[in-house]
């Protein structure tokens, strides 16, 4: 079944903030089980296309995305589409680390508990599964009980990683998931994200450029909101077909 | 040029002397008043104070029955107001971005919190007092809690808004529902903030006196019926000084002293619980 | 939720729908409570209308500004006890406001690093001293001293000076409007000395420090950087003070002399809005009596509103002259 099945897949979106048009019309597929990187500059729309996939706007009053979003054929825009269910299938990492308020343990169980019922040895099993998946497990299987503030900023993320998965989502979404941290966090991490893939479909926004080249299969070029150019990593870095691309890709401009 | 520097040192020299001298003397009188306070208060602090009730006049005694009954008008109105206060700070913070009634709420509450807490007593005198027929524990409970409530929807929506929203953002991208957010996150990571305004509330309760005086007034005798008037620290310190009487004045004193004591100890509390909460933002 | 098969479509549909359901009922309960916020105040201001309502009937628009106050033949007028709030308020903030600025300052630029601590931390907790310690420590300690060493010194030294030689006339009794004013003065002082240190702080160092480096002594940063920055934060501090000084009941009522009489001296005794209030109310027998009571409190709430609505449209006017200017 190593087939390429696109998991998700945006149809003719456009995203509004109030009156500002910040996405034109995007059409694009995530392939599943593979890694999907969005660049470009600052304020380009690639941000706002993540939050898309798990209608994170919606939190807000004035914005609004149209157009679809297919995820394994069904539209998640519609108005029947329940956001509680919808984010629980795609997970979500934030630029900076957000650990909850609570132990370590409670951090990754959080999601957990929302939708399935299970018995303390089945949720520590999970946890511990979660953690180890996140290549945290060893750092902290002391101290689970701890006060997850008190964990290194590379740390935090890591466990941000293992409370997303451990909810068992199909899509897992980074939003820039390493700019907050060290070099040696951030590798990491990009470890972490490339181990990821096989069970996940990933899309990652980066301004990283090498971050992109070293762990995607797939890049899209985003400018002023739109879709500049969208291809498998190496077409893109190697020979974009756009000028555009390649001058963003060169440094000549961004 | 010279000249025109030597004025300017001159003159910030003026100016910083000033600074000083406010200094000094700001804290001349007030270490005027709590030396004050300690001299003449600290001498009645016995056993006596915490067991025996308050004296008819020209008699010795305690506040005993003063004590209780402050203590328990300050915890109902603390308990009646604390979750009023909190839920309606979590709609100003959390849902209410761009609602009349979020906007309206604000300002009242700013107006309630800025408001003569005499007139918050004669609120309650005149909606309360009245209709029952009666000063009562009940109507001190209703005054107080009426101060408690805009400090802590003051402290509680501060707080919230210093939570960021990547926190309540990840909490939603796991699924969870806007009220598990706020109560098992937002709540959570707020809470220390929301402690401290609380106990402010308690502290700014426990020393005033002018709502309690068409309240509660007062009662020479024990009781912990809340139907019938209470006798309570503040105005009974305010109607033992006011009175020509030395040993009841002597009460007054020790009274005082207890009062700032708690309400300073409240403060200090409040203050470690704010040092928390900075730790965790 | 790849394991979503094992949980049946059935009771995730149905655990949505109960998830929702809360979602909706937190949200209402919530807003059910600000509402009663909201309600309180409007319930507070029609409450004391409906109360006061006979004396505004009997006296109309004179009740303002008749300075009669005659319980016996049922005459009254709230000219005095709005004079007394008025001008103890003025006393308080003419001297609390330069002493708080001058302690912020100290605080803030000149203390030396160990005590700045200790001593921001003492107005802070001064600041939370109940009221009525203010105003037993004026009865019993500063009225006598008062009258025994200042108020005879100021007879001497302004008695005979024309235009404001009126104002230290009279016996010196300790007790009276300037006393009250000066003891809301110390009480105000904490409060808006603590605020404006607040404030103070927020300046951002590199400002201060650009501003050293041409030269500027410390005074000239305070005047012309640390004040232009922080002037909304300012003004926020004097009026969270007048509004203090305004509606303060105890520290007042022990020290004012209430007395229904106006007198141009600042030694002779007045009254307060809130001090005669706390006075009169629980004794105040007959309706009329206690409607004229309850209208000096509408009054009184109706000033410290307008206090807060001018310093909101003060605040506004200050952040958009700024938003303008930069």
């Amino acid at each position: 079944m190593q087939r390429m099945n696109s998991k998700v897949t945006t149809h003719e979106l456009d995203f509004f903030y109030g009156k500002y048009h910040a996405l034109r019309s995007i059409s694009l597929a995530l392939m599943e089980k593979k890694i999907t990187a969005f660049i470009g500059p600052s304020g380009c729309g690639k941000s706002t296309l993540l939050r898309t996939f798990n209608r994170m706007y919606q939190l807000y009053p004035n914005q609004e995305a149209r157009g679809k979003i297919l995820i394994d054929g069904e539209n998640i825009l519609d108005h029947k589409q329940d956001l509680n269910l919808l984010r629980a299938k795609v997970g979500m990492v934030f630029q900076k680390p957000t650990p909850f308020p609570m132990s370590i343990f409670d951090n990754v169980a959080f999601g957990v508990k929302l939708y399935e019922s299970l018995n303390r040895c089945e949720l520590s099993e999970r946890v511990e599964w979660a953690l180890q998946k996140a290549a945290l497990w060893d750092e902290v299987k002391d101290k689970l009980q701890q006060s997850a503030i008190s964990l290194s900023g590379g740390q935090q993320q890591r466990l941000c990683i293992a409370r997303t998965i451990a909810v068992k989502p199909e899509v897992v979404l980074l939003d820039e998931p390493t700019s907050a941290l060290d070099p040696i966090s951030t590798a990491r991490i990009e470890d972490l994200i490339f181990k990821l893939k096989e069970d996940y479909t990933i899309a990652i926004v980066t301004h990283n450029m090498q971050q992109a080249a070293r762990v995607s299969d797939y890049t899209a070029y985003m400018y002023l909101g739109e879709m500049i150019e969208f291809d498998d990593t190496d077409t893109i870095f190697t020979k974009p077909k756009q000028k555009a691309t390649e001058d963003y890709i060169t440094g000549k401009f961004g | 040029m010279i000249s025109v520097y030597l004025r300017r040192r001159l003159i910030n020299a003026v100016h910083l002397t000033f600074s000083v001298l406010a200094m000094l003397f700001g804290l001349f009188w007030l270490s005027w008043i709590l030396l004050t306070l300690l001299g003449n208060g600290l001498s009645g602090i016995t056993l006596t104070l915490f067991t025996e009730m308050t004296p008819p006049p020209g008699n010795e005694g305690g506040l005993l029955n003063a004590i209780a009954g402050s203590v328990m008008m300050v915890m109902l109105a603390t308990f009646i107001g604390t979750p009023i206060g909190i839920l309606a700070g979590t709609y100003l913070a959390e849902f209410g971005h761009s609602d009349w009634l979020a906007a309206a709420t604000r300002f009242v509450n700013d107006i309630l919190l800025s408001a003569p807490s005499i007139v918050i007593g004669l609120f309650v005198y005149t909606v309360y007092v009245l209709k029952v027929g009666n000063f009562s524990g009940w109507a001190g409970v209703f005054a107080l809690a009426l101060i408690v409530i805009p400090v802590v929807v003051r402290t509680t929506e501060d707080m919230l808004r210093l939570i960021p929203d990547s926190l309540r953002e990840a909490a939603a991208a796991l699924g969870a529902p806007r009220w598990k957010v706020i109560t098992l996150v937002t709540w959570r990571a707020a809470e220390m903030g929301i402690v401290t305004g609380v106990l402010l509330a308690i502290a700014r309760i426990s020393g005033e006196t002018a709502p309690l005086l068409f309240t509660a007034l007062n009662n020479q005798f024990w009781s912990l019926d809340m139907e019938q008037p209470m006798a309570n620290l503040p105005v009974v310190i305010f109607q033992f000084a006011m009175s020509p009487y030395e040993s009841w004045q002597q009460l007054a004193w020790s009274g005082a002293l207890l009062i700032t004591l708690t309400v300073l100890g409240l403060n200090i509390a409040a203050r470690i619980f704010t040092r928390k909460q900075g730790d965790i933002n | 939720m790849s394991d979503g098969a094992a949980m049946s479509k059935s009771s995730i549909t149905a655990k949505l729908k109960q998830q929702q359901l809360l979602d909706r009922l937190f949200r209402q309960i919530t807003r059910f409570f600000a509402l009663m916020v909201f309600l309180l105040l409007i319930a507070l201001i029609v409450s004391l209308i409906i109360g006061s309502w006979p004396s505004v009937q009997v006296f109309g628009f004179d009740f303002l500004i008749s300075a009669e106050w005659n319980p016996v033949t049922e005459k009254f007028g709230a000219w005095v006890p709005i004079a007394g709030t008025l001008i103890t308020a003025t006393i308080a903030l003419a001297i609390g406001i330069p002493v708080s600025f001058g302690i912020a300052v100290f605080l803030t630029e000149l203390s030396p690093a160990w005590l700045k601590r200790p001593l921001g931390t003492a107005i802070e907790l001064l600041a939370g001293v109940p009221s009525i310690i203010y105003g037993m420590w004026g009865l019993f300690v500063f009225a006598p001293f008062f009258a025994a060493s200042v108020q005879p010194w100021m007879q001497e030294s302004f008695g005979a000076v024309p235009a404001i030689g009126f104002l230290f006339e009279g016996p010196v009794m300790g007790i009276g409007v300037l006393t009250a004013g000066i003891i809301l003065a110390i009480m105000v002082i904490p409060f808006i000395a603590s605020v404006m240190r607040d404030v103070f702080d927020v300046v951002p160092p590199m400002l201060k420090e650009s501003a050293y480096a041409l030269g500027a002594t410390t005074w000239e940063v305070i005047r012309y950087v640390v004040l232009p920055y922080t002037k909304s934060g300012v003004v926020g501090a004097i009026m969270l003070g007048l509004g203090r000084a305004l509606g303060e009941t105890m520290a007042v009522t022990f020290v004012i002399g209430n007395a229904h009489q106006l007198h141009a001296s600042l030694f002779m005794p007045g009254n307060s809005i809130a001090s005669a209030l706390a006075n009169e109310f629980t004794e105040a027998d007959g309706e009329l009596y206690t409607a004229a009571l309850i209208e000096l409190g509408l009054i009184l709430f109706f000033i410290t509103f307008v206090v807060l609505a001018c310093s909101k449209v003060l605040l506004v006017q200050l952040k958009k002259r700024e938003g303008a200017a930069t």
